[in-house]
């Protein structure tokens, strides 16, 4: 039920995510089309030379989806964030299936028939449009269909480089641990792998059963409407892209940094400029090098993890030292530091209420002297900045039973609460925190740099366009720790929207 | 001048030759069948003649020009070819079946409806009952009637069979033997016809070619043949004297 709510609110966006999933897979599905049926003819007429890309084209498959995302991203024209790379990725991963379906259709055809064809007088290419192809035509359409059905799946892993479709809901539920959330972006993602998997189905069983003439015709009509329609939602997508100035917002993937991407968004908005939403890049790395190459044009950072995680500098504890530091680093990359937006979210070592009271556990040092017992769990950057992990085990000299167990930040507090983990590092400003109990350990001996959050913006875009500049420098001071720490609860244990919790956040606040 | 003739013709397939030095002749409006046991060389020949294969010695000449001269598409549209499983297009209707080669000349859709029509009445299937079926509607007889038509679809001077009627029953056998002499004898095609069954070379052929490892071991028409002493010409036609001297013993009886 809470499904159908989420969906009868969010009509709009649902319907764009479910498009922009549509036709990354149908721009995916007919290049690899395209390409994938030529190369499969001739790897079956040639098998020497074609083996090489047979096995080229297993290899490809055997790449992780999320590893081939990563591969990609720095590389020039397929690389950077959004559409263009998912595109690349899913064309490698439908490569596979319509290869080898054609190689086998072709290879599978009686070599009596072949010999009919050369005996009438038919040359290569004649034999092939007019024998080889349609005969091998229903298992190339089988290889399209399973091309489609694996390319839906794989297509919601896309938003995790800001290409959008219905793998938005599913990494926006899983970062706000909200199931109602991922249902709602993964339902709609297999109701449409299992409608192209019908369709395609009876398809192939049209090309399959030999019927007559008139049959065909109707087939190539059939063609002819699917392509108009794929024709017509390419250009629907890209319509909706270009159209005017669009000020691009994005934001790492925990509920935090989707609530202040919401913050820039609603706020830019409130003064008419039109805004894309790219939230929940996959990390801080990401977010940097989608903002340096213009993939995104303003997201928030913490000025702590850009002066040692992006910046390398050696750990500074100084807030004043540290802002003004970064703000000169970022702009020798054209990029501008605003105003502290007035929170500070440094990272949090967190044990169980319980554990911090029978323990008599209060700072880290405490819990150092007694943690050789314990397992440790931290998310996968804490585990490699500089300022993370392996800096604090040697200020404090802490020792667990085992090394710690690298985990999703959206599933930490829960995996401390459940007991898996005796001791963890949260996010400051987590609402989870309060929710289950945890207790904050203090950092007494200072380790952790400050970590103010601060709007990060291209210099070009604030420079040609005012109006931008002005509505983020207003965001300056408004946005206070215990701000934070509500909004944060109420999207991480009141399943609130993101983005209803912010529009609220404004409302209240605005004089 | 012959219609095709070969010349000293050797081929290997490896080790093995398939022919030894062959020289033939095949005489305009003849029907020469080639008769031989499995593995004799019977279907190479035919595929030396439309350049399906080439000789390693020795030229093989067709309609006066070394076939080697010739484009060897150009060549094999005019050579009608009847495969020992017909090779009818699982894909296609008997009309397209019959129209490939036509619409590989260009000829215009009015002239090669026509031409179907023309055709399926001379093997026997009428047009309005059989033109729009598949090949898996129809019967092995039938299918093999419409691999004739297909043959002589573009009118070619040259037919070569091979093991035409090699799948059939002997009753539908026998009635297409009927109807390949009817037709022959309307057409007067060239026609080489390949087959390891004497009796079917017998009661098709005005020349016999009997082909033993590679050789023609006798060239000659079908009286000649029948009388012949030597022991690979016999060898083929001990079947034969067997089933006649059964039929009579049971006249006797």
């Amino acid at each position: 039920m809470r499904v159908l709510h989420f969906w009868a609110s969010h009509r709009a966006e649902l319907g764009a995510l479910l498009l922009q999933h549509v036709f990354l897979v149908a721009v995916s599905t007919l290049v690899a089309v395209a390409v994938g049926v030529p190369l499969g003819i001739f790897a079956a007429r040639r098998p020497r030379a074609g083996a090489p890309i047979v096995w080229l084209v297993n290899a490809a498959q055997t790449i992780p989806s999320l590893a081939m995302f990563g591969f990609l991203l720095p590389l020039p024209l397929i690389g950077g964030l959004g559409a263009r790379v998912a595109i690349t990725v899913l064309i490698v991963y439908a490569l596979l299936p319509i290869v080898r379906t054609t190689i086998a259709g072709i290879r599978s055809i009686d070599p009596a028939l072949v010999e009919a064809g050369t005996a009438l007088g038919m040359t290569p290419r004649q034999l092939l449009r007019q024998v080889q192809l349609p005969l091998a035509l229903p298992s190339i359409v089988a290889g399209i269909r399973v091309a489609a059905v694996i390319g839906v799946g794989t297509a919601t892993i896309a938003a995790a480089v800001g290409a959008g479709g219905l793998g938005e809901y599913i990494f926006r539920g899983l970062s706000m641990v909200d199931p109602t959330v991922i249902l709602a972006g993964a339902i709609p993602s297999a109701v449409l792998a299992l409608t192209l998997d019908g369709g395609l189905t009876l398809a192939e069983r049209a090309v399959r059963g030999r019927l007559s003439g008139g049959v065909q015709r109707f087939r190539w009509r059939a063609a002819a409407v699917a392509i108009v329609l794929m024709t017509a939602a390419t250009w629907a997508v890209v319509a909706s892209t270009r159209s005017g100035t669009v000020v691009k917002v994005g934001s790492k993937n925990f509920t935090e940094q989707i609530l202040l991407g919401e913050l820039l968004a609603q706020t830019l908005e409130a003064r008419g400029i039109r805004v894309e939403r790219r939230l929940n890049l996959g990390g801080t790395f990401i977010c940097d090098r989608a903002i340096r190459s213009g993939d995104i044009d303003v997201y928030v950072e913490y000025t702590g993890t850009a002066y040692t995680a992006i910046f390398k500098q050696p750990v500074d504890t100084d807030a004043t030292r540290v802002l003004d530091a970064v703000r000169r680093l970022y702009a020798d990359a054209g990029l501008t530091v605003l105003d502290p937006l007035g929170f500070e979210n440094t990272f949090a070592i967190l044990v169980r209420g319980a554990d911090a009271k029978a323990l008599g556990l209060k700072t880290i040092q405490d819990a150092a002297a007694q943690s050789s017992g314990w397992q440790a769990g931290f998310g996968y950057e804490f585990l490699q900045r500089a300022d993370g992990y392996p800096g604090l085990a040697k200020t404090y000299g802490l020792r667990f039973r085992a090394p710690p167990r690298a985990m999703d930040l959206s599933l930490i507090y829960r995996a401390l609460a459940d007991r898996q983990v005796d001791i963890i590092a949260g996010d400051a400003t987590s609402g989870l925190i309060d929710a289950y109990g945890h207790v904050m350990l203090e950092d007494n001996l200072k380790y952790f740099p400050p970590y103010d959050a601060v709007a990060v913006a291209r210099s070009t875009t604030l420079l040609a366009h005012p109006n931008v500049r002005d509505a983020l420098t207003g965001l300056s001071g408004r946005v206070t720790v215990s701000d934070m720490r509500l909004m944060n609860r109420a999207v991480d244990s009141e399943r609130r929207d993101p983005a209803d919790v912010v529009r609220a956040f404004l409302a209240r606040a605005t004089p | 001048m012959p219609e095709i003739a070969f010349r000293g013709v050797r081929l290997k397939r490896g080790e093995t030759h398939v022919l030894r030095g062959l020289d033939l002749a095949v005489e305009s409006g003849e029907t020469l069948a080639l008769v031989g046991r499995s593995g004799a060389g019977k279907s190479t020949i035919l595929k030396l003649i439309n350049r399906l294969l080439e000789p390693d010695e020795g030229a093989v000449v067709v309609g006066g020009r070394p076939a080697t001269d010739w484009d060897p598409f150009d060549l094999r549209r005019r050579i009608g070819y009847v495969l020992q499983d017909v090779g009818l297009f699982p894909h296609l209707t008997v009309r397209d079946n019959i129209a490939v080669v036509p619409r590989l000349l260009g000829w215009d859709e009015a002239r090669i409806t026509a031409r179907i029509d023309e055709l399926l009445g001379l093997v026997g299937l009428p047009s309005a009952d059989f033109a729009s079926r598949r090949p898996d509607q129809l019967s092995g007889g039938q299918r093999q009637r419409v691999g004739v038509a297909r043959a002589l679809a573009a009118d070619p001077p040259i037919l070569l069979m091979d093991e035409p009627f090699g799948a059939l029953d002997p009753v539908t056998r026998s009635e297409l033997h009927y109807e390949f002499r009817r037709i022959q004898a309307a057409v007067r095609k060239t026609i080489v016809i390949v087959t390891h069954d004497m009796a079917e070379a017998l009661s098709l052929a005005s020349r016999i070619g009997v082909l033993a490892d590679g050789v023609l071991v006798a060239l000659d028409p079908p009286a000649r043949i029948a009388a012949s002493t030597d022991s690979q010409v016999r060898a083929l036609l001990a079947p034969l004297v067997e089933a006649s001297a059964a039929l009579k013993g049971e006249g006797q009886a």
